[in-house]
Protein backbone atom coordinates (compact mmCIF):
# COMPACT_ATOMS: atom_id res chain seq x y z
CA UNK A 1 0.00 0.00 0.00
CA UNK A 2 3.12 1.92 0.27
CA UNK A 3 6.27 2.68 -2.01
CA UNK A 4 8.95 4.68 -0.92
CA UNK A 5 11.57 5.13 -3.81
CA UNK A 6 14.93 6.35 -3.39
CA UNK A 7 13.49 8.93 -0.37
CA UNK A 8 16.17 12.18 0.46
CA UNK A 9 16.45 14.76 3.28
CA UNK A 10 19.14 17.29 3.52
CA UNK A 11 18.95 19.64 5.85
CA UNK A 12 22.03 22.21 4.19
CA UNK A 13 25.10 19.87 3.92
CA UNK A 14 24.02 17.32 6.23
CA UNK A 15 21.96 13.99 4.58
CA UNK A 16 19.74 12.85 7.47
CA UNK A 17 18.51 10.10 4.71
CA UNK A 18 20.42 9.15 1.92
CA UNK A 19 18.39 7.18 -1.15
CA UNK A 20 16.15 4.90 1.45
CA UNK A 21 13.84 2.71 -0.39
CA UNK A 22 11.36 0.11 1.13
CA UNK A 23 7.54 -0.85 0.71
CA UNK A 24 4.76 -1.73 3.12
CA UNK A 25 2.23 -4.63 2.54
CA UNK A 26 -1.15 -3.95 3.36
CA UNK A 27 -1.87 -5.47 7.21
CA UNK A 28 1.63 -5.68 8.66
CA UNK A 29 3.17 -4.27 11.04
CA UNK A 30 7.13 -2.94 9.86
CA UNK A 31 9.66 -2.12 12.51
CA UNK A 32 11.60 0.70 12.02
CA UNK A 33 14.78 0.60 14.34
CA UNK A 34 18.42 2.05 14.34
CA UNK A 35 20.59 4.57 16.50
CA UNK A 36 19.89 7.86 17.67
CA UNK A 37 20.11 9.95 15.15
CA UNK A 38 19.47 7.26 12.14
CA UNK A 39 17.01 9.26 9.90
CA UNK A 40 13.36 6.97 11.32
CA UNK A 41 11.98 10.38 12.91
CA UNK A 42 13.19 12.11 9.61
CA UNK A 43 11.70 9.34 7.46
CA UNK A 44 8.69 9.98 9.19
CA UNK A 45 8.48 13.47 9.69
CA UNK A 46 8.28 13.27 5.69
CA UNK A 47 5.92 10.13 5.38
CA UNK A 48 3.33 12.55 7.69
CA UNK A 49 4.39 15.80 5.26
CA UNK A 50 6.11 17.96 8.10
CA UNK A 51 8.50 18.53 5.71
CA UNK A 52 8.69 17.59 1.68
CA UNK A 53 11.66 14.94 0.66
CA UNK A 54 14.36 16.55 -1.00
CA UNK A 55 14.25 14.17 -3.68
CA UNK A 56 12.25 10.36 -3.61
CA UNK A 57 8.52 9.60 -4.29
CA UNK A 58 6.33 8.33 -1.98
CA UNK A 59 3.11 6.52 -2.96
CA UNK A 60 0.55 5.55 -0.89
CA UNK A 61 -2.67 3.42 -2.34
CA UNK A 62 -1.34 4.49 -5.87
CA UNK A 63 -0.96 7.99 -5.63
CA UNK A 64 1.84 10.40 -5.22
CA UNK A 65 1.65 11.90 -1.37
CA UNK A 66 5.72 13.59 -1.16
CA UNK A 67 5.70 17.29 -0.93
CA UNK A 68 1.65 17.28 0.36
CA UNK A 69 1.08 19.16 3.85
CA UNK A 70 0.21 17.36 6.82
CA UNK A 71 -3.63 17.47 6.90
CA UNK A 72 -3.59 16.05 3.43
CA UNK A 73 -1.74 13.64 4.25
CA UNK A 74 -4.08 12.72 7.02
CA UNK A 75 -7.06 12.57 5.16
CA UNK A 76 -5.65 10.39 2.90
CA UNK A 77 -5.57 7.69 5.81
CA UNK A 78 -1.76 8.28 7.00
CA UNK A 79 -1.98 8.72 11.22
CA UNK A 80 0.74 9.59 13.20
CA UNK A 81 1.80 9.67 16.83
CA UNK A 82 4.68 11.48 18.07
CA UNK A 83 7.42 10.10 20.05
CA UNK A 84 7.18 12.66 22.81
CA UNK A 85 3.44 12.88 23.47
CA UNK A 86 1.92 16.41 22.42
CA UNK A 87 -1.33 16.87 23.85
CA UNK A 88 -3.72 19.67 24.39
CA UNK A 89 -3.62 20.66 27.87
CA UNK A 90 -6.25 23.24 27.73
CA UNK A 91 -8.69 20.37 25.97
CA UNK A 92 -10.30 17.56 27.71
CA UNK A 93 -8.95 14.16 26.72
CA UNK A 94 -12.24 14.14 24.58
CA UNK A 95 -11.50 16.52 23.08
CA UNK A 96 -8.08 16.31 22.01
CA UNK A 97 -9.32 13.21 20.58
CA UNK A 98 -12.71 14.37 19.03
CA UNK A 99 -10.52 17.10 17.22
CA UNK A 100 -8.54 14.37 15.59
CA UNK A 101 -11.80 12.59 14.33
CA UNK A 102 -13.16 16.13 12.93
CA UNK A 103 -10.29 17.56 11.03
CA UNK A 104 -8.29 13.71 10.06
CA UNK A 105 -11.22 12.41 8.49
CA UNK A 106 -11.83 15.11 6.37
CA UNK A 107 -15.47 14.87 6.58
CA UNK A 108 -15.71 17.51 9.17
CA UNK A 109 -18.71 15.96 10.92
CA UNK A 110 -19.60 16.22 14.60
CA UNK A 111 -21.35 13.27 14.66
CA UNK A 112 -18.32 11.28 13.20
CA UNK A 113 -15.69 13.35 14.94
CA UNK A 114 -17.31 11.90 18.17
CA UNK A 115 -18.09 8.73 17.36
CA UNK A 116 -14.61 8.11 16.47
CA UNK A 117 -13.24 9.82 19.69
CA UNK A 118 -15.26 6.92 21.55
CA UNK A 119 -14.29 4.76 19.46
CA UNK A 120 -10.23 5.33 19.76
CA UNK A 121 -10.52 6.18 23.56
CA UNK A 122 -12.79 2.41 24.44
CA UNK A 123 -9.72 0.66 22.02
CA UNK A 124 -6.65 2.47 23.92
CA UNK A 125 -8.66 1.97 27.32
CA UNK A 126 -9.03 5.52 28.26
CA UNK A 127 -11.89 6.98 30.03
CA UNK A 128 -14.77 8.10 27.91
CA UNK A 129 -16.05 11.27 29.95
CA UNK A 130 -16.56 14.04 28.36
CA UNK A 131 -15.00 15.86 31.11
CA UNK A 132 -11.65 14.32 32.22
CA UNK A 133 -8.46 16.25 31.91
CA UNK A 134 -5.28 15.58 30.77
CA UNK A 135 -3.49 16.93 33.33
CA UNK A 136 -4.57 13.70 35.06
CA UNK A 137 -2.34 11.35 32.84
CA UNK A 138 0.98 9.96 33.43
CA UNK A 139 3.59 9.13 30.65
CA UNK A 140 1.53 5.67 30.19
CA UNK A 141 -1.47 7.45 29.42
CA UNK A 142 -0.19 9.84 27.73
CA UNK A 143 0.93 7.05 25.07
CA UNK A 144 -2.45 5.81 24.95
CA UNK A 145 -3.67 9.63 24.43
CA UNK A 146 -1.12 9.91 21.76
CA UNK A 147 -2.56 6.87 20.08
CA UNK A 148 -5.79 7.42 20.14
CA UNK A 149 -5.98 10.80 18.69
CA UNK A 150 -4.07 9.01 15.52
CA UNK A 151 -6.52 5.97 15.71
CA UNK A 152 -9.60 8.63 15.56
CA UNK A 153 -8.15 10.44 12.64
CA UNK A 154 -9.49 7.11 10.71
CA UNK A 155 -6.05 5.97 9.02
CA UNK A 156 -5.42 2.93 7.44
CA UNK A 157 -1.27 3.44 7.90
CA UNK A 158 -0.38 4.10 11.19
CA UNK A 159 3.06 5.87 11.44
CA UNK A 160 3.92 4.68 15.15
CA UNK A 161 6.73 6.82 16.93
CA UNK A 162 6.54 4.76 19.82
CA UNK A 163 9.58 5.18 22.36
CA UNK A 164 9.28 3.03 25.16
CA UNK A 165 11.86 3.80 26.93
CA UNK A 166 10.38 5.43 29.63
CA UNK A 167 8.60 2.68 30.40
CA UNK A 168 8.46 -0.17 32.46
CA UNK A 169 8.49 -3.65 30.96
CA UNK A 170 4.68 -4.70 31.56
CA UNK A 171 3.95 -1.19 29.66
CA UNK A 172 6.11 -1.96 27.38
CA UNK A 173 4.66 -5.45 26.82
CA UNK A 174 1.30 -3.62 27.12
CA UNK A 175 2.05 -1.05 24.16
CA UNK A 176 3.50 -3.75 22.15
CA UNK A 177 -0.23 -5.88 22.61
CA UNK A 178 -1.60 -3.00 22.09
CA UNK A 179 -0.21 -1.58 18.07
CA UNK A 180 -1.05 -5.38 17.36
CA UNK A 181 -4.60 -5.15 18.42
CA UNK A 182 -4.63 -1.98 16.47
CA UNK A 183 -3.89 -4.08 13.52
CA UNK A 184 -5.92 -7.00 13.93
CA UNK A 185 -8.98 -5.57 15.07
CA UNK A 186 -9.09 -1.99 13.34
CA UNK A 187 -7.14 -3.48 10.45
CA UNK A 188 -4.75 -0.84 10.21
CA UNK A 189 -1.24 -1.54 8.74
CA UNK A 190 1.73 -0.30 10.88
CA UNK A 191 4.96 1.40 10.81
CA UNK A 192 6.45 1.21 14.29
CA UNK A 193 9.90 2.77 14.71
CA UNK A 194 11.73 2.23 18.21
CA UNK A 195 15.30 2.09 19.30
CA UNK A 196 15.34 -0.84 21.28
CA UNK A 197 15.10 -4.08 19.76
CA UNK A 198 13.83 -6.76 22.42
CA UNK A 199 9.75 -5.71 22.60
CA UNK A 200 9.53 -5.15 19.42
CA UNK A 201 11.01 -7.83 17.46
CA UNK A 202 8.47 -9.51 18.96
CA UNK A 203 5.66 -7.87 17.55
CA UNK A 204 7.07 -7.48 13.96
CA UNK A 205 6.21 -9.20 10.63
CA UNK A 206 9.55 -7.91 9.38
CA UNK A 207 12.13 -5.58 10.21
CA UNK A 208 13.92 -2.16 8.70
CA UNK A 209 17.34 -1.21 10.29
CA UNK A 210 18.65 2.31 9.46
CA UNK A 211 21.87 3.56 9.96
CA UNK A 212 23.27 7.27 9.61
CA UNK A 213 20.22 7.96 7.13
CA UNK A 214 20.96 4.81 5.34
CA UNK A 215 19.28 0.82 4.94
CA UNK A 216 21.81 -1.22 6.03
CA UNK A 217 19.34 -4.10 6.63
CA UNK A 218 15.60 -5.51 6.27
CA UNK A 219 13.90 -8.90 6.45
CA UNK A 220 12.22 -11.40 9.22
CA UNK A 221 12.87 -10.18 12.46
CA UNK A 222 15.17 -13.48 13.20
CA UNK A 223 17.35 -12.81 9.84
CA UNK A 224 17.69 -9.27 10.81
CA UNK A 225 19.22 -9.99 14.66
CA UNK A 226 21.76 -12.18 12.99
CA UNK A 227 22.96 -9.83 10.32
CA UNK A 228 26.13 -9.07 11.09
CA UNK A 229 25.97 -5.33 9.86
CA UNK A 230 23.04 -5.04 12.47
CA UNK A 231 24.80 -6.54 14.78
CA UNK A 232 27.23 -3.94 14.84
CA UNK A 233 25.09 -1.11 14.57
CA UNK A 234 23.87 -2.34 17.85
CA UNK A 235 26.50 -3.99 19.77
CA UNK A 236 29.63 -2.49 18.01
CA UNK A 237 32.96 -3.73 16.77
CA UNK A 238 34.96 -0.89 17.48
CA UNK A 239 35.35 1.43 19.98
CA UNK A 240 32.93 4.07 18.40
CA UNK A 241 30.04 1.26 18.04
CA UNK A 242 30.60 0.24 21.43
CA UNK A 243 30.16 3.86 23.02
CA UNK A 244 27.24 4.24 21.01
CA UNK A 245 25.61 0.90 22.48
CA UNK A 246 26.20 1.74 25.40
CA UNK A 247 25.04 4.74 25.35
CA UNK A 248 21.65 3.25 24.09
CA UNK A 249 21.30 0.93 26.71
CA UNK A 250 21.72 3.77 29.59
CA UNK A 251 18.14 5.09 27.78
CA UNK B 1 -37.15 27.58 38.12
CA UNK B 2 -33.71 26.16 37.54
CA UNK B 3 -30.15 27.66 36.94
CA UNK B 4 -30.10 26.33 33.58
CA UNK B 5 -33.27 27.91 32.75
CA UNK B 6 -32.42 30.99 34.58
CA UNK B 7 -29.40 31.24 32.65
CA UNK B 8 -30.97 31.00 29.53
CA UNK B 9 -33.41 34.01 30.31
CA UNK B 10 -30.96 36.20 31.58
CA UNK B 11 -29.16 37.89 28.54
CA UNK B 12 -32.69 37.88 27.12
CA UNK B 13 -33.68 40.20 30.46
CA UNK B 14 -30.23 42.05 30.15
CA UNK B 15 -30.66 42.71 26.04
CA UNK B 16 -34.44 44.07 26.46
CA UNK B 17 -32.76 46.36 29.53
CA UNK B 18 -30.17 48.00 26.95
CA UNK B 19 -32.89 48.23 24.26
CA UNK B 20 -35.58 50.10 26.30
CA UNK B 21 -32.75 52.32 28.65
CA UNK B 22 -32.91 55.00 25.63
CA UNK B 23 -36.35 55.34 25.94
CA UNK B 24 -36.46 55.94 29.12
CA UNK B 25 -32.93 57.52 30.49
CA UNK B 26 -32.17 60.68 27.70
CA UNK B 27 -29.29 62.39 29.31
CA UNK B 28 -27.17 62.99 26.09
CA UNK B 29 -23.82 62.67 27.86
CA UNK B 30 -23.95 59.29 29.46
CA UNK B 31 -25.74 58.09 25.88
CA UNK B 32 -22.36 59.15 24.29
CA UNK B 33 -20.16 57.73 26.62
CA UNK B 34 -22.83 54.37 26.18
CA UNK B 35 -22.19 54.50 22.57
CA UNK B 36 -18.44 55.24 22.90
CA UNK B 37 -18.70 52.13 25.15
CA UNK B 38 -20.40 49.94 22.56
CA UNK B 39 -18.33 50.80 19.78
CA UNK B 40 -15.21 50.23 21.25
CA UNK B 41 -16.94 47.05 23.36
CA UNK B 42 -17.11 45.57 19.71
CA UNK B 43 -13.60 46.81 18.32
CA UNK B 44 -11.97 44.86 21.60
CA UNK B 45 -14.11 42.21 21.04
CA UNK B 46 -12.95 41.82 17.23
CA UNK B 47 -9.34 41.91 18.38
CA UNK B 48 -9.78 39.22 20.89
CA UNK B 49 -11.42 37.03 18.38
CA UNK B 50 -7.98 36.56 17.70
CA UNK B 51 -6.10 37.18 20.40
CA UNK B 52 -8.09 34.76 22.55
CA UNK B 53 -5.93 31.79 20.63
CA UNK B 54 -1.92 33.78 21.11
CA UNK B 55 -2.29 35.07 18.04
CA UNK B 56 -1.70 39.15 19.60
CA UNK B 57 -1.69 41.21 16.93
CA UNK B 58 -0.29 44.95 17.15
CA UNK B 59 -1.73 45.72 13.34
CA UNK B 60 -5.42 46.24 14.51
CA UNK B 61 -5.42 49.58 14.85
CA UNK B 62 -4.29 49.56 11.04
CA UNK B 63 -7.49 47.76 10.27
CA UNK B 64 -9.32 50.36 11.72
CA UNK B 65 -8.12 52.90 10.42
CA UNK B 66 -8.55 51.28 6.92
CA UNK B 67 -12.60 50.49 8.05
CA UNK B 68 -12.67 54.50 8.99
CA UNK B 69 -10.83 56.33 6.20
CA UNK B 70 -11.80 54.28 3.10
CA UNK B 71 -15.78 54.59 4.09
CA UNK B 72 -15.38 58.36 4.49
CA UNK B 73 -12.41 58.95 1.65
CA UNK B 74 -15.59 57.65 -0.27
CA UNK B 75 -18.43 58.99 0.83
CA UNK B 76 -16.41 63.10 0.19
CA UNK B 77 -14.48 61.96 -2.69
CA UNK B 78 -16.59 59.78 -4.85
CA UNK B 79 -20.19 60.31 -2.66
CA UNK B 80 -20.12 56.38 -2.27
CA UNK B 81 -22.73 56.03 0.50
CA UNK B 82 -21.26 54.66 4.11
CA UNK B 83 -23.98 51.48 3.36
CA UNK B 84 -21.85 50.35 0.22
CA UNK B 85 -18.86 52.34 1.84
CA UNK B 86 -18.42 50.62 4.93
CA UNK B 87 -18.20 46.70 2.90
CA UNK B 88 -15.77 47.79 0.66
CA UNK B 89 -13.87 49.11 3.74
CA UNK B 90 -14.26 45.94 5.64
CA UNK B 91 -13.03 44.07 2.61
CA UNK B 92 -10.16 46.33 2.06
CA UNK B 93 -9.06 45.53 5.77
CA UNK B 94 -9.32 41.72 4.99
CA UNK B 95 -7.40 41.85 1.87
CA UNK B 96 -5.04 43.96 3.88
CA UNK B 97 -5.24 41.01 6.72
CA UNK B 98 -4.65 38.22 4.01
CA UNK B 99 -1.67 40.26 2.69
CA UNK B 100 0.19 40.51 6.35
CA UNK B 101 -1.63 37.35 7.48
CA UNK B 102 -0.74 34.59 4.87
CA UNK B 103 3.55 34.82 4.70
CA UNK B 104 3.17 34.82 8.49
CA UNK B 105 1.43 31.73 8.78
CA UNK B 106 3.14 29.79 5.61
CA UNK B 107 6.47 30.60 7.15
CA UNK B 108 5.50 30.17 11.26
CA UNK B 109 6.18 33.60 11.84
CA UNK B 110 4.14 33.04 15.48
CA UNK B 111 4.26 34.88 19.09
CA UNK B 112 6.55 37.44 19.29
CA UNK B 113 7.91 38.01 15.64
CA UNK B 114 3.95 37.87 14.99
CA UNK B 115 3.13 40.64 16.71
CA UNK B 116 6.05 42.48 15.66
CA UNK B 117 5.21 42.22 11.77
CA UNK B 118 1.61 43.40 13.04
CA UNK B 119 2.61 46.16 14.44
CA UNK B 120 5.17 47.76 11.38
CA UNK B 121 1.22 47.18 9.84
CA UNK B 122 -0.11 49.63 12.40
CA UNK B 123 3.01 52.10 11.63
CA UNK B 124 2.58 51.79 8.04
CA UNK B 125 -1.42 52.47 7.82
CA UNK B 126 -0.61 55.71 10.07
CA UNK B 127 2.00 56.46 7.98
CA UNK B 128 -0.17 56.38 5.12
CA UNK B 129 -2.97 58.55 6.64
CA UNK B 130 -0.55 60.84 7.45
CA UNK B 131 1.34 61.14 3.76
CA UNK B 132 -1.28 61.27 2.13
CA UNK B 133 -2.53 64.75 3.44
CA UNK B 134 -3.82 65.95 0.48
CA UNK B 135 -6.60 63.50 0.96
CA UNK B 136 -6.77 62.53 4.29
CA UNK B 137 -6.15 65.69 5.79
CA UNK B 138 -3.21 64.54 7.71
CA UNK B 139 -2.85 64.41 11.58
CA UNK B 140 -5.11 67.09 11.49
CA UNK B 141 -7.71 64.49 11.07
CA UNK B 142 -10.36 64.66 8.55
CA UNK B 143 -14.60 64.75 8.37
CA UNK B 144 -17.05 63.41 6.40
CA UNK B 145 -19.02 65.69 4.74
CA UNK B 146 -22.58 66.75 6.06
CA UNK B 147 -25.29 64.93 4.00
CA UNK B 148 -27.81 67.30 2.52
CA UNK B 149 -30.44 64.72 1.71
CA UNK B 150 -31.30 61.09 3.87
CA UNK B 151 -29.94 61.02 7.04
CA UNK B 152 -30.63 57.47 6.51
CA UNK B 153 -28.65 56.96 3.83
CA UNK B 154 -25.50 58.77 4.65
CA UNK B 155 -25.88 56.87 7.78
CA UNK B 156 -25.36 60.30 9.65
CA UNK B 157 -27.77 60.87 12.82
CA UNK B 158 -28.03 63.06 15.30
CA UNK B 159 -29.73 61.60 18.01
CA UNK B 160 -28.16 59.74 20.19
CA UNK B 161 -31.19 57.53 20.76
CA UNK B 162 -30.14 55.87 16.88
CA UNK B 163 -26.78 55.86 17.87
CA UNK B 164 -27.09 53.84 20.45
CA UNK B 165 -29.49 51.26 19.08
CA UNK B 166 -27.29 51.30 16.42
CA UNK B 167 -23.75 50.82 18.37
CA UNK B 168 -25.95 48.17 20.73
CA UNK B 169 -27.00 45.71 17.65
CA UNK B 170 -23.63 45.87 16.41
CA UNK B 171 -21.90 45.14 19.68
CA UNK B 172 -24.82 42.32 20.15
CA UNK B 173 -23.81 40.57 16.93
CA UNK B 174 -19.93 40.68 18.01
CA UNK B 175 -21.18 38.81 20.84
CA UNK B 176 -22.97 36.57 18.78
CA UNK B 177 -19.74 36.01 16.30
CA UNK B 178 -17.94 35.17 19.43
CA UNK B 179 -20.35 32.67 20.54
CA UNK B 180 -20.48 31.25 17.28
CA UNK B 181 -16.88 30.70 17.44
CA UNK B 182 -16.65 29.71 20.50
CA UNK B 183 -19.60 27.05 20.05
CA UNK B 184 -17.45 25.90 16.92
CA UNK B 185 -15.42 22.87 16.63
CA UNK B 186 -12.78 25.83 15.14
CA UNK B 187 -12.56 26.82 18.80
CA UNK B 188 -10.48 23.34 19.46
CA UNK B 189 -8.27 23.42 16.45
CA UNK B 190 -7.35 26.94 16.90
CA UNK B 191 -6.70 26.13 20.93
CA UNK B 192 -4.67 23.29 19.75
CA UNK B 193 -2.65 25.60 17.45
CA UNK B 194 -1.83 28.05 19.34
CA UNK B 195 -0.43 25.25 22.10
CA UNK B 196 1.55 23.08 19.37
CA UNK B 197 1.03 23.56 15.62
CA UNK B 198 2.57 20.46 14.57
CA UNK B 199 0.57 18.51 16.54
CA UNK B 200 -2.39 19.96 15.54
CA UNK B 201 -1.51 19.38 12.08
CA UNK B 202 -0.70 15.39 12.68
CA UNK B 203 -4.59 15.89 13.85
CA UNK B 204 -5.92 16.65 10.68
CA UNK B 205 -6.45 20.44 10.88
CA UNK B 206 -5.30 23.16 7.92
CA UNK B 207 -3.21 25.24 10.08
CA UNK B 208 -2.38 28.10 7.98
CA UNK B 209 -6.05 28.27 6.84
CA UNK B 210 -7.67 28.03 10.30
CA UNK B 211 -5.54 30.87 11.61
CA UNK B 212 -6.08 32.94 8.09
CA UNK B 213 -10.06 32.36 9.17
CA UNK B 214 -9.97 33.92 12.42
CA UNK B 215 -7.62 36.39 11.43
CA UNK B 216 -9.83 38.05 8.62
CA UNK B 217 -13.01 37.51 10.92
CA UNK B 218 -11.43 39.93 13.31
CA UNK B 219 -10.26 42.59 10.94
CA UNK B 220 -13.30 42.68 9.33
CA UNK B 221 -15.09 43.19 12.47
CA UNK B 222 -12.35 45.69 13.65
CA UNK B 223 -12.92 47.83 10.29
CA UNK B 224 -17.14 47.76 11.01
CA UNK B 225 -15.94 49.13 14.26
CA UNK B 226 -13.67 52.11 12.57
CA UNK B 227 -16.12 52.87 10.34
CA UNK B 228 -18.75 53.07 12.99
CA UNK B 229 -16.65 55.21 15.05
CA UNK B 230 -16.24 57.78 12.09
CA UNK B 231 -20.07 57.91 11.56
CA UNK B 232 -20.86 58.52 14.96
CA UNK B 233 -18.04 61.12 15.87
CA UNK B 234 -18.13 62.50 12.08
CA UNK B 235 -14.49 63.44 13.10
CA UNK B 236 -11.69 60.86 12.41
CA UNK B 237 -8.03 61.39 13.22
CA UNK B 238 -4.67 58.78 12.68
CA UNK B 239 -4.51 58.83 16.62
CA UNK B 240 -7.69 58.23 17.26
CA UNK B 241 -8.54 55.77 14.85
CA UNK B 242 -5.05 53.69 14.19
CA UNK B 243 -1.98 53.69 14.76
CA UNK B 244 0.32 51.80 17.19
CA UNK B 245 -1.37 53.59 20.34
CA UNK B 246 -5.04 52.30 19.05
CA UNK B 247 -3.46 48.84 19.10
CA UNK B 248 -2.00 48.88 21.76
CA UNK B 249 -5.00 50.18 23.82
CA UNK B 250 -6.83 47.24 22.22
CA UNK B 251 -4.55 45.12 23.97
CA UNK B 252 -4.74 46.91 26.85
CA UNK B 253 -8.56 46.71 27.18
CA UNK B 254 -8.67 43.31 26.50
CA UNK B 255 -6.38 41.97 29.28
CA UNK B 256 -8.01 44.03 32.02
CA UNK B 257 -11.09 43.08 30.73
CA UNK B 258 -10.69 39.04 30.45
CA UNK B 259 -8.93 37.38 26.86
CA UNK B 260 -10.97 34.60 27.19
CA UNK B 261 -14.22 35.36 28.25
CA UNK B 262 -16.75 36.95 26.08
CA UNK B 263 -17.98 40.10 27.81
CA UNK B 264 -13.97 40.28 28.71
CA UNK B 265 -13.47 43.09 26.09
CA UNK B 266 -16.67 44.88 26.97
CA UNK B 267 -15.57 45.16 30.99
CA UNK B 268 -12.37 46.12 29.51
CA UNK B 269 -14.15 49.21 26.94
CA UNK B 270 -15.82 50.26 30.06
CA UNK B 271 -12.67 50.52 32.39
CA UNK B 272 -10.94 52.38 30.00
CA UNK B 273 -13.07 54.90 28.89
CA UNK B 274 -14.49 55.43 32.32
CA UNK B 275 -11.10 55.86 33.08
CA UNK B 276 -10.19 58.43 30.18
CA UNK B 277 -13.43 60.02 30.77
CA UNK B 278 -12.54 60.51 34.73
CA UNK B 279 -9.18 62.05 34.24
CA UNK B 280 -10.52 64.22 31.64
CA UNK B 281 -13.14 65.59 33.61
CA UNK B 282 -11.14 65.39 37.20
CA UNK B 283 -7.95 66.72 36.04
CA UNK B 284 -8.86 68.99 32.11
CA UNK B 285 -6.27 69.77 29.96
CA UNK B 286 -3.64 69.12 32.54
CA UNK B 287 -4.08 65.45 32.16
CA UNK B 288 -3.59 65.00 28.64
CA UNK B 289 -1.88 61.69 27.71
CA UNK B 290 -2.35 60.64 31.71
CA UNK B 291 -4.60 57.70 30.74
CA UNK B 292 -2.06 56.16 28.48
CA UNK B 293 0.19 56.35 31.86
CA UNK B 294 -2.19 54.94 33.85
CA UNK B 295 -2.86 52.36 31.12
CA UNK B 296 0.91 51.29 31.19
CA UNK B 297 0.74 50.89 34.79
CA UNK B 298 -2.46 48.70 34.78
CA UNK B 299 -0.81 46.72 32.03
CA UNK B 300 2.00 45.24 33.85
CA UNK B 301 0.19 44.76 37.08
CA UNK B 302 -2.29 43.37 35.16
CA UNK B 303 -0.23 40.77 33.51
CA UNK B 304 1.63 39.48 36.31
CA UNK B 305 -1.28 39.19 38.94
CA UNK B 306 -4.31 38.89 36.97
CA UNK B 307 -3.71 37.40 33.69
CA UNK B 308 -6.92 36.46 33.22
CA UNK B 309 -8.64 39.95 33.83
CA UNK B 310 -11.08 41.35 35.68
CA UNK B 311 -13.84 38.98 34.44
CA UNK B 312 -12.00 36.10 33.59
CA UNK B 313 -11.30 36.21 37.32
CA UNK B 314 -14.45 36.68 38.78
CA UNK B 315 -15.89 34.06 36.89
CA UNK B 316 -13.07 31.22 37.91
CA UNK B 317 -14.28 32.85 41.25
CA UNK B 318 -18.06 31.77 41.17
CA UNK B 319 -17.59 28.52 39.37
CA UNK B 320 -14.43 26.77 40.24
CA UNK B 321 -15.24 23.62 38.71
CA UNK B 322 -15.33 25.59 35.46
CA UNK B 323 -12.48 24.43 33.29
CA UNK B 324 -10.56 27.78 32.72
Amino acid sequence: MLVVNGLVKRFGGFTAVNNVSFEVEQGEILGLIGPNGSGKSTIFNMLSGTFPPSAGTITFDGSEIAGLPPHKIINRGIGRTFQIPRPFRRLTIFENVALAGYYGQGSHSLAKANDAAEKALTMVGLPTDRQASVDGLGAAGLKKLELAKAIATGPKLLLADESLGGLDETEMDQAADMLRKIRDELGITIIWVEHIMGVLMRVVDRVMVLDHGEKISEGLPSAVSSDPRVVEVYLGTDAHATQAAAAEARR
Amino acid sequence: MSLVAFRQVVPWIVGAMLIALPFVYRDPYHLHILVLILIWSFAYTSWSMMGRFGLVSLGHGGFMGVGAYVTALLWNHLGVLPWIGIPIAMVCAGALALIVAYPCFRFRITGHYFALVTLALSGIVLQIITATRDYTGGSLGYTPDRTKGSHLAALQFDDKTTWYLIALGVWGVGLLIWRWVDRSMDRYALEAISEDEDAAAAAGVNVTFEKLKITVISALMTALAGALYCQYQMFISPDTVSGIAVSLQMVFAVVVGGIYVALGPTVGAIITIMLAEGLRIGFGTKAVGYDNLVYGVLLVVFIIFLPKGILGSLLERIKPSSKR
